[in-house]
């Protein structure tokens, strides 16, 4: 499954996202701010999560159950379109 | 080496500009790892979650600190510990140990004080439910009755005619302070003539010993100054007697209701801005006892039954994350393994809540809730706090008041308490319930008993 994130979508290296369309801003964390620009590089979640797997210290199932949230968070704000 | 990195939930959290907040940004409480030097990590695997714990170098310190600050003011005082604000064995212990005698108001209580080898003459028996039983008992081992009603006057009065004893008693009086709620439910009015009226009884009576006054105006008093009208008045009455009946009372009893630093719901200032210091309690009081003109040796003794400002802060909770969640608005939730049935004071107070572990510096508004699966079961509406994992510990404070007295069992069974002694060490001192605990008080009718 591949989520598109908007071209007026911009992150900082702070975790500082602005979307140009809205002109709204929102505040990531680091894992979070990481998140958005694999789905910019064209990812898919799959992929996604297995290279988090790989850099952070934690199991698959807590990583899904956080990464469908953080999804649902990012669709609650119109900041992705699922492919 | 896995060098993995440390891992934390994604989070994404809307900026919303132009809206001042009055309150500042939000403030990022340092992770509370350990309790006294206890790791809480530790703590959660040798004695489980949820789990109290109690500091005794926490009360022992609280008790010095007001003795000082009393005893620096006025020459003769004791400390009466409130049981029913904590009434564990161990807790107790402390404060007895530290000088304190017990203040009591059941039968339960005082049989709990008597168990811990506390003598008669030093319980004073305070509230509206004492039976004959458990009057007997406190008469003939001379502890004192601090008297709340007529009813309870004739008791006695009964009592000690028929066991041909006397009673060492005394009378709460209760009285406009100039604070609301007026506490007048417990005791005999000043200002209307019940007090004077249930002296004059008292004295007329052979077998009663009136040994001193008592009052008790409120609980989490937020003004020091009732207190100055509360004790002049007292030591007041205590001059009338001395001049009406040449009695010398041993001591007037200010009892307690200093608030604590834990803040109120509904409060928008943090306690420790709002409540007053205890410096400024004991000022009241024994200004309010030097306003009324008596000699030094006339001077009775003070007693203070202080409770929740001498064990609120050395009592804590630590709770574990069950579960994060979304609610319906796209707000945060936590479900932790502590629910209102434990952490009674969660329905008036604002804890102190701190995670118990290193976290990230982005923090989400979180509604925190407890396991049981009741509406009513929400230990915090609205909490800024650092993303949590599934099995992160908080720390709730100020968790050492009435939590382990008004507790109550529900759906589920009450936990472990230990108290981390001053040594470093650490001791069980309420072992967690079991199920046959609970259901050896039932009785199944036999036409239910399985065959």
């Amino acid at each position: 499954m591949k989520y598109h994130i908007p071209e007026s979508l911009a992150i900082s290296d702070s975790g500082f996202l602005f979307f140009a369309r809205t002109g709204e801003t929102f505040t990531l964390n680091q894992i979070g701010k990481e998140i958005i620009r694999l789905m910019q590089e064209g990812l898919s979640l799959d992929s996604i999560s297995t290279k988090l797997i790989e850099t952070y210290d934690v199991d698959e199932i807590t990583l899904q159950k956080d990464l469908h949230d953080f999804i649902t968070q990012l669709q609650l704000h119109k900041l992705v379109e699922e492919q | 080496m896995d060098l993995k990195k440390k891992y934390e939930r994604p989070v994404i959290t809307k900026n919303y500009s132009g809206l001042m907040n009055k309150m500042g940004s939000a403030t990022l409480t340092p992770p509370k790892t350990e309790i006294c030097s206890v790791p809480v990590k530790r703590l959660v695997e040798q004695y489980g979650s949820p789990l109290f714990v109690m500091s005794e170098a926490g009360i022992r310190q609280n008790q010095k600190n007001f003795l000082r600050i009393f005893k620096t003011r006025y020459p003769k005082v004791q400390f009466a510990w409130s049981y029913k604000t904590n009434y564990l064995s161990a807790v107790c212990s402390v404060f007895h140990s530290e000088g304190s005698w017990a203040e009591v108001v059941s039968e339960f209580e005082y049989d709990r004080a008597r168990k811990l080898g506390i003598k008669g003459n030093q319980i004073i028996f305070n509230g509206p439910d004492k039976n004959r039983q458990s009057l007997k008992k406190a008469i003939s081992e001379n502890s004192k009755i601090h008297i709340d009603h007529f009813d309870e006057l004739f008791d006695i009065i009964d009592i000690t005619n028929e066991l041909d004893i006397s009673a060492d008693v005394a009378i709460r009086v209760n009285m406009d302070t100039g604070v609301y709620p007026k506490w007048d439910r417990f005791g005999f009015n000043f200002e209307n003539g019940e007090a004077w009226n249930a002296i004059k009884r008292i004295v007329a009576q052979k077998n009663l010993n009136l040994v001193g006054l008592h009052t008790h105006i409120g609980t989490y008093m937020m003004t020091a100054d009732a207190y100055r009208i509360a004790a002049k008045k007292l030591a007041s009455l205590f001059m009338d007697i001395k001049k009406e009946y040449d009695i010398q009372l041993e001591y007037i009893d200010l009892g307690g209701g200093f608030a604590s630093h834990n803040t109120l719901i509904g409060q928008y200032l943090p306690a420790e801005e709002l409540v007053p210091s205890i410096e400024q309690y004991a000022d009241a009081i024994t200004s309010g006892i030097y306003d009324v003109q008596m000699r030094p040796d006339e001077m009775p003794m003070l007693i203070l039954e202080t409770g929740r400002a001498l064990v609120d802060n050395t009592g804590y909770l630590i709770s574990s994350v069950i579960a994060n969640k979304r609610l319906s608005d796209g707000r945060r939730a936590i479900i932790i393994d502590a629910g209102v049935n434990i952490l009674f004071t969660g329905f008036w107070y604002k804890h102190k809540i701190s995670v118990a572990q290193d976290s990230g510096y982005h923090t989400e508004e979180a509604t925190i809730y407890g396991p049981l699966c009741m509406n009513i079961d929400c230990i915090r509406e609205s909490i800024i706090l650092p993303t949590l994992n599934r099995g992160d510990q908080l720390v709730i404070e100020y968790a050492g008041a009435y939590d382990v007295t008004q507790w109550m069992q529900f759906i589920t069974l009450r936990p472990n308490i230990v108290m981390i002694m001053s040594d470093g060490s650490v001791e069980l001192i309420r072992k967690a319930e079991s199920l046959d605990y609970i259901m050896q008080q039932e009785l199944i009718p036999e036409k239910f008993q399985k065959k």
